[in-house]
């Protein structure tokens, strides 16, 4: 463990952090479940292509689902079995909407595909084709934003100085990359030797809480003979946030609307790692991840690894059981989840935690803004939160955004110490959804003018070339009778009249002949 | 006396020589507050504002002809935005009913399509693809739900569905606000 100055960010809270609820058993294994409902749009960009028909049989780690665009992921059968259908069915999203998914009835046989070769010598391999393997792989990032990972290390030529292991893990209740760290150290360093190989930096730090003694111990053990260094952070929400911890272990600032690549820094979660090991070394995709039943409505908090696509439901009922009456079901943590309407929903690759509460605190009637300023003093993006709250308000979304509304990192932290209970986090995501929207209608309406000017454009050049016809038959046929000086109708008549003469003429002669 | 109405004479002819040779040399094609205007209109080309086309009602706008409550698809969101734009006071819709309509697009019932082109020759975007005696079929991406096709199809085959919100275009809500909080703001 090194000591290393600590650079402390602005803002954030000390929360209790609920962590040893889930703490106190180790991982349980994979519970295959009869049905796998995977959705298609589990990662940020655009939605997979399936890539197989109702009816199919597929196996375990088979592609079911293609990476669309560049900004995608491809999604792979987490257990063999038969494709039921493929239509939409409730997903764990906030909006509560259905959405694509692929619904798989599992043999029980649980049989592998072929699964592509190791690459044990990924030192001496290129990082190109390292990158397109985590692509096939399906990797994403675990850390919150589910960002393609084979997208996010391709750094595009900019130097990359310090490769950022996020092992801050600071939301409350979760605790699933903790248990990854005590139960799988080795794996960890190894991935982030290879995403360091990928990128080029020149050294690694793991950035982790001090609430999470077993972990750093682990990870000690398996850092020995290596050059990666493990700074330890206070606890603070949210210092596991990727501009936060940047600054906590380095003192840097990542720019406004910049990403920490413009600062030579990268950042990866360290479940994101153990993934990266597990498709180089192992050729395994993407199928199953840490989740955290946690809460305390369950008889059994603890964590499990689950396949993608498993109900939440299904898996609760299984690992943990439920103690007491569930009142609210959140997807993620109590500062940065959102709350699900029903759990018969599958989980994604994204989803950290499960939190089932049994005890709700009322939600209050938010109270008018008194203008305190306590927000102000909490957020770590140092923004201005009452201001951007009466901007979202007032639907004065230019004014949001000259206060850098896309800076927030929705923490939470203003609405948790906000005296009147204003639900200010909603309002910010309100505003922000608002302005993607009418990004979207102005793109719309830009594409719509293109068409309507090509089309009257079409029809002018149509109407046009329709006029030059006619004037030039106009002037064909005003040329043609003052050639011959008469009418043109007297003209055709005396012509065939002629033609009629010289026939009748012609048979005359034949008449007389015969 | 003599060398103050000089100076003024050539002042005055120096500088008209540079106004008439910048208003040549900085001449501006088209009417820049229109294409401003037309900016801002939402190019349904649906001519709910009776005017032929998003273009036409931004060039009235620009004139003093037109009002800027006419455009139903824009909302009051555009009229704000017009407003802001063109320094004059907000005013309510002129057809509050057709502006609270969702958006839509229109639908071809295909085994009722005749192909008589009609609604191709009525869509202001060309997002009706077919050909004469062919089942027609509506682009939808491109659709931008004016509703012109409507009126010529003979059979009545044309339907407007409402677009559904997916995951990727679902807008969080504005939190309820209690009865203080609105008195207040």
């Amino acid at each position: 463990m090194a000591n290393v100055s600590i650079h402390d960010f602005h803002g954030g809270l000390i929360l209790d952090d609920h962590k040893a609820l889930s703490t106190q058993h180790p991982i349980a294994p994979v519970y295959l479940p009869k049905t796998l409902v995977v959705p298609l749009q589990q990662h940020i960009g655009q939605i997979a292509d399936p890539c197989v028909k109702v009816g199919d049989h597929v196996l375990k780690g088979q592609l079911i689902a293609k990476a669309s665009e560049y900004v995608s992921a491809n999604i792979h059968a987490p257990s063999s079995g038969t494709i039921t259908a493929i239509d939409e069915q409730p997903i764990a999203h906030p909006s509560g909407l259905n959405a694509l998914c692929i619904s798989i009835t599992c043999d029980g046989n649980d049989k592998w595909t072929n699964l592509p070769d190791s690459i044990l010598d990924w030192e001496s391999t290129e990082p190109q084709l390292i990158r397109d393997r985590l692509r096939q792989s399906g990797i994403v990032g675990l850390g919150g934003a589910v960002f393609p990972t084979a997208v996010k290390t391709n750094t595009q030529n900019k130097p990359v100085n310090t490769l950022i292991l996020n092992a801050s893990e600071c939301e409350p209740y979760i605790t699933c990359d903790d248990m990854l760290m005590r139960t799988d150290p080795e794996k960890i360093v190894t991935g982030a030797k290879i995403l360091q190989h990928i990128v080029g930096a020149k050294k690694i730090l793991i950035g982790i809480e001090e609430n999470k003694p077993q972990a750093i111990e682990a990870l000690n053990h398996a850092i020995n003979n290596t050059d990666i260094e493990i700074i330890v952070v206070p606890n603070k929400y949210p210092s596991g946030g990727e501009k936060q911890l940047i600054h906590l272990l380095t003192g840097i600032e990542v720019p406004s609307q910049g990403l920490p690549l413009d600062v030579g820094i990268l950042c990866q979660n360290v479940g994101t790692c153990v993934a990266v090991a597990e498709a180089v070394l192992e050729g395994k995709p993407f199928i199953d991840r840490i989740v955290t039943l946690t809460g305390d409505a369950l008889a059994k908090p603890q964590n499990v690894r689950a396949l993608i696509g498993t109900s939440i439901h299904e898996l609760i009922e299984h690992h943990s059981g439920f103690a007491k009456a569930c009142q609210r079901t959140l997807m993620g943590g109590p500062m940065m989840g959102f709350s699900l309407p029903d759990i018969d929903r599958p989980i994604a690759k994204g989803s950290n935690c499960v939190l089932s509460l049994h005890e709700v605190e009322p939600t209050q009637e938010p109270q008018p803004c008194i203008r305190c300023g306590e927000c102000v003093k909490v957020c770590p993006a140092l923004l201005l939160p009452q201001q951007l709250y009466w901007y979202a308000k007032s639907h004065n979304f230019d004014q949001a955004q000259d206060h850098h509304l896309f800076d927030c990192i929705e923490c939470g932290c203003c609405a948790h110490v906000c005296p009147s209970k204003i639900p200010l986090v909603q309002y910010y995501r309100f505003a922000k959804t608002e302005i993607w929207a009418s990004e979207r209608e102005k793109q719309q309406s830009d594409l719509a003018r293109r068409r309507h000017e090509f089309r009257d454009a079409r029809l002018a050049r149509l109407e046009a070339e329709r006029k030059a016809r006619l004037r030039k038959k106009k002037e064909v046929l005003e040329n043609k009778p003052k050639a011959k000086g008469d009418d043109p109708k007297k003209a055709a008549i005396e012509a065939a009249m002629k033609r009629v003469a010289a026939k009748k003429a012609a048979q005359a002669a034949e008449e007389k002949s015969s | 006396m003599l060398s103050g109405i000089l100076t003024l004479t050539a002042l005055s002819l120096i500088f008209g020589l540079l106004l008439g040779y910048t208003a040549i040399r900085f001449r501006v094609e088209g009417d820049p507050i229109a294409d401003q205007i037309d900016a801002l209109l939402p190019q349904t080309q649906c001519g709910q504002c009776s005017y032929a086309g998003c273009r036409p009602y931004a060039e009235a706008i620009a004139n003093g002809e037109a009002e800027i409550n006419r455009c139903p698809p824009g909302g009051e969101v555009t009229m704000i935005a017009l407003a802001e734009l063109l320094g004059r006071d907000p005013m309510p819709l002129e057809d509050e009913e057709a502006a609270a309509k969702p958006k839509a697009v229109a639908i071809i019932i295909e085994k009722d399509c005749i192909g008589c082109t009609l609604c191709i020759q009525a869509c202001p975007v060309d997002a009706i693809l077919g050909a004469a005696k062919q089942m027609h079929t509506v682009i939808e991406a491109e659709c931008t739900g004016c509703e012109l096709c409507i009126p010529p199809c003979p059979v009545e085959c044309i339907e407007m569905v409402p677009i559904k919100d997916t995951t990727d275009t679902w807008r969080w809500p504005l939190p309820n606000q209690n009865s203080a909080e609105v008195s207040h703001g």
